[in-house]
Order: C-alpha cells, then sequence, then structure tokens
C-alpha cells in the first residue's frame, strides 16, 4: 500500500501552485509537508487527496492509476485546521457520521466510535454538542471523525493551529501515538519546524510550490540538501555568512581571518555558510570557535530560552541562547560560533558539506 | 481550479431548464410574437413590424406613464432607504426586545398586496377611516380620490408603511455583523456618533444597501395592486403608473399588440437599470 | 502616563455572586507602575479579559476601585479615561486612507493639521508604513492593518495606557517576529504604560518586564520571566510556563530531604512541618539522565526537537519529562535521573513554599 505521485504539477490560471512533484509515501508512515504559508503544502495535499486534478502528471495509490478519481471514490480522511464537525449532532453522532454514510451495522458503528474516542479520550463527552467542548477537544472530535473510517490515507493540514500553545503540546505528543496504532499512511502539513520533529517519521520540506528536499525528518533537518531546506527547516531561519577559503585560512567579515580547521578540505573559493541560532554562543565556548560582531537589535523571552536578534553587517541574525538574558539594545556584541556547527553551501545554494556535529549526530 | 468532471450533473438540472423554459421564455417569446402582429381576437393576426413600438415612442401617454413611475420610484427610495436606516440604528441590538422588534418589523412584510391596498384605502376614508377623520378633524380637506398630491401622499406612505421594514431588517443584519470592537476603538477614539455613523457602520452596510435599493427599485417600478386598489390610477391618470397603463392598455382596450410591445420595453427598462446596479454593486465588491 | 491602582477589585458576571467560584475575577489589589510594560497570561476564560475590559472601561467591577493616577475611574466611561487598546481582529476605518486613520484620534480632539501632519508621518515611519499614507485602508493584509490600529495607538502622546488584547492572533506566523520585535522597541523608546494580554507565553514573556499569570480568576504569581521560570509560586505557573511544563512528584518533606517515589532528593533549603498534599517541582530542564546516579527511571520515547531531547520517561508510575542537550547520546543503560537540588521547589497544596 503506498501513494505515488509522478511528475504531478499543477498550474491554476498560469499560475505554477505546484512545480512537478515526484513523491512516494509507504504505508504506516508518518509525513510532514514543511513549508511557510503559501508553499504549496494544502495544494499538494488536495491533490493527494484528490479535490483537485493535477495539471500534468499522476497518482497512483495501491499500484492504481487514481488520477482523476473523485475523492468520495477514495479512501481518504481530511482534517482541516477549523475545526469541522457537525454542530447539531452529539460527539458520538459526529464520529459515526462517516460509518453511517459507508453502511456499517449499528453494531459496529457502536464498537468502533466507542474504541476511537477511548483512544482520542472523549469517553466522557460522547454524548455532548461539539460547541460545548473545548478547542482541544473539538479538535480531538474531528480527528476522531478522520480516524474511525480505517482511512488509508489520513491528511491533516495544520490541524493544531487554532488551538492554545498548551493544548498543540498535549495533542502533539498524542497524535503520534494515535498514527502509530492506525497503520495508515499520515501526511501532516504545518508550518512549524518543532512540531516536524516532534512528529518524528519523514519531511517533505516544501518551498514556492517546489518540494526540495524528502527524507526521514532527523535526517532532513541534520543534513539540508540547500540553503532553502535549511531555510524552510529551522525557527528561526538559518544565519547565513559568507566565508572565503584560502589554503589553510578562513576569511570573512572583511577582514577577519581563522584557521580553516574542519573545512580544510574544501577546494579554495567563496562559499555562503550558515549555521542555526542555537549554535551561537555569546562567550567563547572553545578555542578553535570563530569570532563574529554584531549589533544587538532586540532580545526575546521564551520560557527557559532567550532569541537574540541582531545585525550583522546588514544582514538579520538570531541567536538562541538557554536561561534568560539581560542585555542592552543596540550595544555590539561579540558573538562565536563553532566550526563543528557550520554548514557549507555553494553560491547556488546547494549543500557543499553538512555540518560536522550533524555526520556524526 | 479543474474539478473532477461528470456530465451526470446535467441531468440533475434539466427539471430546472424545463421549468424556466416555460415559466419565462416561452411566454417572453409569446409576448415578442404579439408585439409584432395585430389581432383582433379569434386568432386572427396581421403583421405590423415596429409600427407598435413606433407609436409607442412618439405617445405622450408612455412618457408620462414612465415619468411618474421614475418619480415615483425615486421618492420612496429617497425616503425607504434613510428611514430604514435610521429605523435599524434604534433597533435594540440583542435580548428580549431584540426579538419582539424583529417581529414586528416584519409584520407588514407579511400582509399581501391588495389587503395593504385595502386597509389604506379604507384607512384614508373621511367618514369611517381613522386617518382621513382625524385629518379632517384638524382642518384638512383631504380626499384622495380627488386631489392629485393627496393621492401621491397617499400612495407613498403607503408603500413607505409597506416596505421601509424590509430595508431596516437587511440594514440591520448589516448593524449586527460589526463586531463591537470597532465602537471601542471609535470611544477610544472619540469619533462622534456622525463619524461613527459615517466611517463604521455606513461602509459595513454598503453591500446590503446596495441590495436593498435595487429590491426597492425593481419592486416599487412594478408597482401595481395597492394604487390600484387605493387611487385605480386616479384622479385622472395622476397615480397611472407603468403597470396599471399596461393593464389598462391590455385588458381594458384590448390593445393586444401595442400592450405586448409596451411590456417589452417596461423589461429592457427595468432589465438596463438593473444591470447599472450589478455593474456598480460588483465594483463595490471587488474594493472591498 | 499614569500609574494603575486596582484596589480591593473583584468581578462575578452573576448579579449576586454567593461564592468565590461565582466571581470570574477573584479579589485583587495591584498597582500597575507607570511606563512598565506588564502581560496579562493565562489560558482561555481565566479572567484575563475581563481585567482588561475593567481597566478600558467596558466594564464597571461588582467591587472595588480602579484609580488612574490616584483618581478614582471606576464609573467613567472609556472615552473619558485617555487611553489606547489594540483588539485581537485589527480594528481600521477601511474608507479612510492609511494617513487618516492614523489622524484619526488627534482630528476627533481637534489637534491642529500642522501638528497632525507631523505626528502621523512620525508614527508611520515607527510602524515602517510611511510609503503607503495614501492608500485606502481596505484590501491591505491583516498584518498591515494590525500595524495601523497600533499606529492610532500610539499617535497621542498623552495616553494613560495602550493595552492590548491578543494582538497577534490573526498575524501570520512569521510576520509575528517582526510585529513582537515592534512592541518592544516601541515600548523601549517611548515608555508608555502598556498593558497586554495573551496566552502565548512567548508574546508574554519577551514583551512584559513584568508578567502577570492568572489562573481561575485569581493572579497567581506576577513576576519577571526569570522569576516565573526558577519559582514558579504555583504549580500551575509551573505547568503553563515553559514547553514542557515543571515536573511535579508526590513528596514527604523531611527537614533538607524529599521523599518520592523511587526514593530521596536533596534539598538545598529545610523545611518545618507542611500540612497538606505535598509535592516538589523541578523544570525538565534541571533533570540529568544518569548511569547510576539518582532515581529509577523507563524511558518510555525520546523526541528529537534538533536543539535538544526530549525524554519522556516513567518513574514509579509518574511521567516525567527531562530535557537533554543536542549532543548527548543517550544510551539503554542511562536508567537513572538526577534532581538538580538547586532548582527544587516544595509546593504544598499547589502554593510554593520557602525554606528555612
Amino acid at each position: 500500500m503506498s501513494l505515488e505521485l509522478k511528475g504531478v504539477s499543477k498550474v491554476v490560471d498560469g499560475q505554477v501552485h505546484i512545480h512537478p512533484t515526484d513523491l512516494t509515501l509507504e504505508r504506516g508512515t508518518m509525513n510532514v509537508l514543511l513549508g511557510p504559508t503559501l508553499s504549496g503544502k494544502t495544494s499538494l495535499m488536495r491533490l493527494m487527496a484528490g479535490l483537485d486534478k493535477p495539471t500534468q502528471g499522476r497518482v497512483f495509490w495501491k499500484g492504481d492509476n487514481v488520477t482523476g478519481m473523485r475523492v468520495q471514490d477514495r479512501k481518504v480522511a481530511m482534517v482541516y485546521q477549523q475545526f469541522v464537525n457537525y454542530p447539531a449532532m452529539s460527539v458520538f453522532d459526529n464520529i459515526a457520521s462517516p460509518l453511517r454514510l459507508m453502511g456499517v451495522s449499528a453494531v459496529d458503528i457502536d464498537a468502533r466510535v466507542r474504541e476511537t474516542a477511548e483512544m482520542m479520550k472523549l469517553t466522557p463527552m460522547l454524548q455532548r454538542k461539539p460547541l460545548e467542548l473545548s478547542g482541544g477537544q473539538q479538535q480531538r472530535c474531528a480527528l476522531a471523525r478522520a480516524l474511525v473510517k480505517n482511512a488509508g490515507l489520513v491528511l491533516l493540514d495544520e490541524p493544531l493551529a487554532n488551538l492554545d500553545y498548551k493544548l498543540r503540546e498535549e495533542l502533539r505528543v498524542e497524535i503520534p501515538r494515535i498514527f502509530e496504532a492506525s497503520g495508515a499512511i499520515f501526511v501532516y502539513a504545518t508550518t512549524e519546524p518543532e512540531e516536524a520533529l516532534l512528529l518524528g517519521g519523514n519531511t517533505a520540506a516544501l518551498w514556492e510550490g517546489r518540494l526540495t528536499q524528502f527524507g526521514p525528518t532527523p535526517h532532513v533537518y541534520r543534513q539540508p540538501a540547500s540553503a532553502t531546506t535549511a531555510r524552510v527547516f529551522s525557527d528561526p531561519p538559518m544565519n547565513f555568512v559568507t566565508m572565503e577559503k584560502r589554503g589553510d585560512r578562513l576569511s570573512f567579515d572583511g577582514g577577519r581571518e581563522a584557521d580553516a580547521g574542519l573545512l580544510g578540505s574544501l577546494p579554495d573559493g567563496q562559499y555562503q555558510t550558515g549555521f542555526r541560532p542555537n549554535h551561537l554562543h555569546l562567550s567563547q565556548p572553545s578555542a578553535d570557535a570563530l569570532r563574529f560582531d554584531a549589533t544587538l537589535v532586540v532580545t526575546e523571552l521564551t520560557g527557559s530560552e532567550t532569541f537574540i536578534h541582531m545585525d550583522h553587517h546588514g544582514e538579520r541574525w538570531v541567536g538562541l541562547m538557554h536561561g534568560v538574558h539581560d542585555l542592552t539594545l543596540g550595544q555590539s556584541l561579540p558573538v562565536w560560533l563553532e566550526p563543528r556547527h557550520v554548514y557549507v553551501f555553494a553560491a547556488d545554494g546547494r549543500l557543499v558539506t553538512p555540518a560536522a556535529y550533524a555526520i556524526a549526530a | 481550479m479543474d474539478k473532477t468532471v461528470n456530465n451526470k450533473a446535467w441531468f440533475l438540472v434539466l427539471p430546472v431548464l424545463v421549468l424556466v423554459a416555460f415559466s419565462a421564455v416561452i411566454p417572453l417569446m409569446t409576448v415578442v410574437n404579439y408585439s409584432v402582429q395585430d389581432t383582433f381576437g379569434n386568432n386572427v393576426f396581421f403583421w405590423a413590424g415596429l409600427e407598435w413600438f413606433k407609436d409607442l415612442l412618439s405617445s405622450d401617454r408612455m412618457w408620462n406613464a414612465l415619468g411618474r413611475q421614475l418619480a415615483f420610484s425615486t421618492i420612496i427610495i429617497a425616503i425607504e432607504i434613510p428611514l430604514g436606516i435610521f429605523v435599524a440604528l434604534h433597533m435594540p441590538k440583542r435580548g428580549f426586545w431584540a426579538s419582539v422588534v424583529l417581529v414586528l418589523m416584519s409584520l407588514p412584510l407579511l400582509i399581501p398586496w391588495n389587503v395593504v391596498g385595502t386597509i389604506w384605502q379604507i384607512f384614508g376614508r373621511v367618514d369611517i377611516g381613522l386617518l382621513g377623520y382625524v385629518l379632517d378633524a384638524i382642518g384638512i380637506d383631504y380626499n384622495y380620490t380627488q386631489n392629485t398630491f393627496h393621492a401621491w401622499a397617499t400612495v407613498i406612505v403607503m408603500d413607505v408603511w409597506h416596505w421601509t421594514s424590509l430595508v431596516a431588517l437587511l440594514a440591520y443584519a448589516g448593524l449586527q455583523s460589526i463586531p463591537d470592537a470597532y465602537y471601542q476603538a471609535a470611544k477610544i477614539d472619540q469619533a462622534s456618533r456622525w463619524k461613527v455613523f459615517r466611517y463604521i457602520e455606513l461602509p459595513k452596510m454598503a453591500g446590503v444597501l446596495m441590495i436593498a435599493i435595487l429590491l426597492r427599485f425593481m419592486d416599487s417600478f412594478m408597482i401595481y395592486t395597492e394604487p390600484f386598489v387605493v387611487t385605480g390610477g386616479g384622479p385622472g391618470n395622476a397615480t397611472t403608473f407603468l403597470s396599471i397603463d399596461l393593464v389598462k392598455m391590455a385588458l381594458g382596450q384590448f390593445d393586444l399588440g401595442p400592450a405586448a410591445a409596451f411590456s417589452l420595453m417596461y423589461f429592457l427598462v427595468i432589465l438596463l437599470i438593473s444591470w447599472v446596479f450589478y455593474t456598480i454593486m460588483t465594483n463595490l465588491d471587488k474594493r472591498g | 502616563m499614569a500609574k494603575i491602582t486596582l484596589e480591593n477589585l473583584a468581578h462575578s458576571y452573576l448579579p449576586n455572586p454567593q461564592s468565590q467560584d461565582d466571581y470570574a475575577l477573584k479579589q485583587l489589589d495591584h498597582d500597575w507602575d507607570d511606563g512598565a510594560a506588564y502581560a496579562l497570561l493565562g489560558s482561555s476564560g481565566c479572567g484575563k479579559s475581563t481585567l482588561l475590559n475593567i481597566i478600558s472601561g467596558l466594564l464597571v467591577p461588582s467591587q472595588g476601585r480602579i484609580l488612574f493616577d490616584g483618581q478614582d475611574v471606576t464609573r467613567a466611561p472609556t472615552a473619558e479615561r485617555n487611553i489606547a487598546q489594540v483588539f485581537q481582529f485589527p480594528v481600521v476605518y477601511d474608507t479612510m486612507t492609511v494617513h487618516d486613520n492614523l489622524a484619526f484620534p488627534l482630528r476627533n480632539r481637534g489637534r491642529d493639521e500642522a501638528y497632525v501632519a507631523e505626528r502621523v508621518n512620525e508614527i508611520a515611519q515607527m510602524i515602517g508604513m510611511e510609503h503607503m499614507l495614501s492608500r485606502k485602508a481596505r484590501g491591505l493584509t491583516a498584518d498591515a492593518k494590525q500595524k495601523i490600529s497600533l499606529g492610532r495607538g500610539m499617535v497621542r502622546k498623552d495616553v494613560n495606557a495602550l493595552l492590548f488584547d491578543e494582538p497577534l492572533t490573526v498575524i501570520d506566523p512569521h510576520m509575528k517576529w517582526e510585529l513582537r520585535t515592534q512592541l518592544k522597541k516601541l515600548h523601549q523608546d517611548f515608555g508608555h504604560t502598556m498593558i497586554y494580554v495573551t496566552h502565548d507565553q512567548t508574546e508574554a514573556l519577551t514583551f512584559a518586564d513584568k508578567v502577570v499569570v492568572m489562573y481561575d480568576g485569581r493572579v497567581v504569581q506576577i513576576g519577571t520571566p526569570e522569576e516565573l521560570f526558577e519559582r514558579p509560586e504555583h504549580t500551575f505557573v509551573g505547568y503553563f510556563i515553559g514547553s514542557p511544563g515543571m515536573n511535579l512528584l508526590p513528596a514527604k518533606i523531611d527537614g533538607n530531604q524529599a521523599l518520592v517515589p523511587g526514593g530521596t532528593v536533596a534539598l538545598t533549603q529545610g523545611y518545618g512541618p507542611l500540612a497538606g498534599n505535598i509535592q516538589i517541582g523541578v523544570r525538565p530542564e534541571y533533570i540529568r539522565l544518569s548511569r547510576d546516579e539518582g532515581l529509577p527511571v523507563t524511558i518510555r520515547r525520546i523526541e528529537d526537537v534538533g536543539r535538544h531531547k526530549i525524554i519522556r520517561a516513567d518513574l514509579m508510575g509518574h511521567e516525567i519529562n527531562i530535557i537533554a542537550p543536542e549532543d548527548q547520546q543517550i544510551t539503554p543503560d542511562m536508567t537513572r535521573a538526577a534532581f538538580d537540588p538547586a532548582h527544587i521547589n516544595v509546593y504544598a497544596d499547589d502554593w510554593r513554599v520557602t525554606g528555612r
């Protein structure tokens, strides 16, 4: 059982929504579509579901060509960002509705609804109406309705985006557990890299309608094939700096130099190097760390971490530090970066070599 | 967006197509047919060409009726729209009284046209009607069957009474869609009542008001029953609007040919004006 | 600018509140310092919007007074309070240009056009909209509209306070960064008294000097981001701040030791006899997986979040979360969890107790 897209593309009114895409999703996998708003996540999902017909290319389900087959005739379930439930029906009837449409017997319906409700922790609320539930419970009800069908393909379009972050945190933990029990192909669209990492499975990175990389989530995160994927799969975005390598010396920031060290094996030339915000340090971490000078723009605090926004020779950099750091705005700030955390990209954005730490991990 | 194509859908619309053909297209074609012929009954027809249309365009009778019609529609829209907005602004927004007012407001809309006419015909009589009696008692020589001005005033007041609540209800729906935050923000900005109306309420109502104007225009342009019941088109021809004139011509004088030409012109005028409204409305939508 | 004092304040939406449970906002005394930035943080239904509406004058509290610089405004209407507010959904006057939107509060107060023009240009520059001043507000994106709302709030120099009611709800995630940053900068540049209502901890902690955490109609802690993280006064604060939240374990306290399921944990302080439901709280950041040290745990699941790993583990039937550094190798022989004594808090009936 697999879902296969072969050269699938979507053009609407002359505008390319999806560039020709090849993608194979295997049974029993969790697949995250990761990309910013308007990168084509929803368009791609609609093509997978059969809600839209591809402009070109073919869609295969279990090896059969299903291009152009209506969504009603496929075994697909979908959950949206908005909590879509029937407001006049009880939770039980909401969950039972797809089974009733399929003509399942009343006894089976009862058993399957109760089983799914138990999994989604909805058993005490079965007789209530959706609007009497909290946002998290409403979305769990919508999820239950998608799961109860035993659909082979479950599509989730940013299902947690409208929830408070604490509820999001709880459901993020629950969803992979539910998924493991179901054995279907899950496709989960999100804009948040952290969500992709928490869900695990595979990640397809999308940028402007183009699939930039597909593979196991930690692999795509640690070894992005291009600067674009790295940018998509990093929140806050990856920081970039141009470096020049000559012999065993690195030069950057218009005059600073350092020993090439780990990057010594690269051919001489100019590179775009990148690193993640959490790898930036406010004090020198090791003898071979590279030093940069930046100006502090603003600091932001989460519970346990501090985002430091700075200006590095006209480029916006962000650092993510453990703990609470109170810094004076506008001050110039020396920051350090360990060479093992540096990704090297060619001028066209292609990855030349991933960071040393990522290869080890 | 390319949707999955399924030709079965055509079978589902077929009943409607048949219904529309019989109820609209075929009668319209019959009218077109009549408008270019002359007949004295018994299904005997003579070809008349565009004769009726030429006659009609040069006839004072038609132009006068059209003039009265436009004047009537303009006046009632000029009264009903502001009045409807005014009423809507003063309706309670929520709670028990909101429902009571909503029911009361919709009552006139539920009364059949001929009943509305009869109500006002009696209401305005000097001997047994409350309005007529009161006006007479305070020294106004009120007589809508003799005095042109009184006839017009009666027909207009009647229409306003009948239809202002429609405008008010539409405007009310527009007002209800404005989030509280807007009023709160206006208070904070120290906006005057007039500015709240001008910059918050009116723009939010613009869409429904266009619909209200269109509905009231088309409806008043076709008005027949109420003035017919109250004034019968008189005194003289003072309240003979287009549709009354048309009926007089077709049934009173049995001039089927000219009447058919008349109704086609009538139809085209309504179509033209509705199209103008529609264009303005869709442009408004695009800007929004 | 003004100092805002809440005196003996409480509110119930019921006409005759009987018990504590009938109050949407339980009794509260608090001073909002002049020129400080506060965040009101809590989940939905915790009373934060009720409190904001009382300050803005939309609601008259059932009890108590509210003072602006010592002057009683409890019953004063919104227009007289001289405040500015930015709402959850952008409120702009669609038919006006961006310039007229920004000028609106000043013109309504009869300021002369030269001053208005100068001030509008200044504000437009601050919110980065100086190039679209002559555009109609209709048809702009949500974040542009929200910037206009923000600008309209800032355009008067004499406002007593600026109130924000979850202002970033409808803003696209990647734009939130920019607006959040801009807000913080505006506060630093102009020093208005600001009160920011949100359920998002990052927004609250980033924006505010002092965060007011509300739970069940009650203010449970007012503190700096660091205080909320290190010393949550209530178990709700421990749960709500931090991701994942603080771990809680039932405990018996014996001097400077805590007896918990699976063993004992050292504390840096001694505690006297405690009554009620006693728990210790320790953040996932302050637990370390180990081979030979600490309490026995079974690892259930490891979540690689990139910059660190979240380990979901079982400690004698209690679920605990542990955060491990990105480059730490987790091996099967790591069957123990060591708590950092300096970062353990002790709770009696959900409220933090201090040691001796």
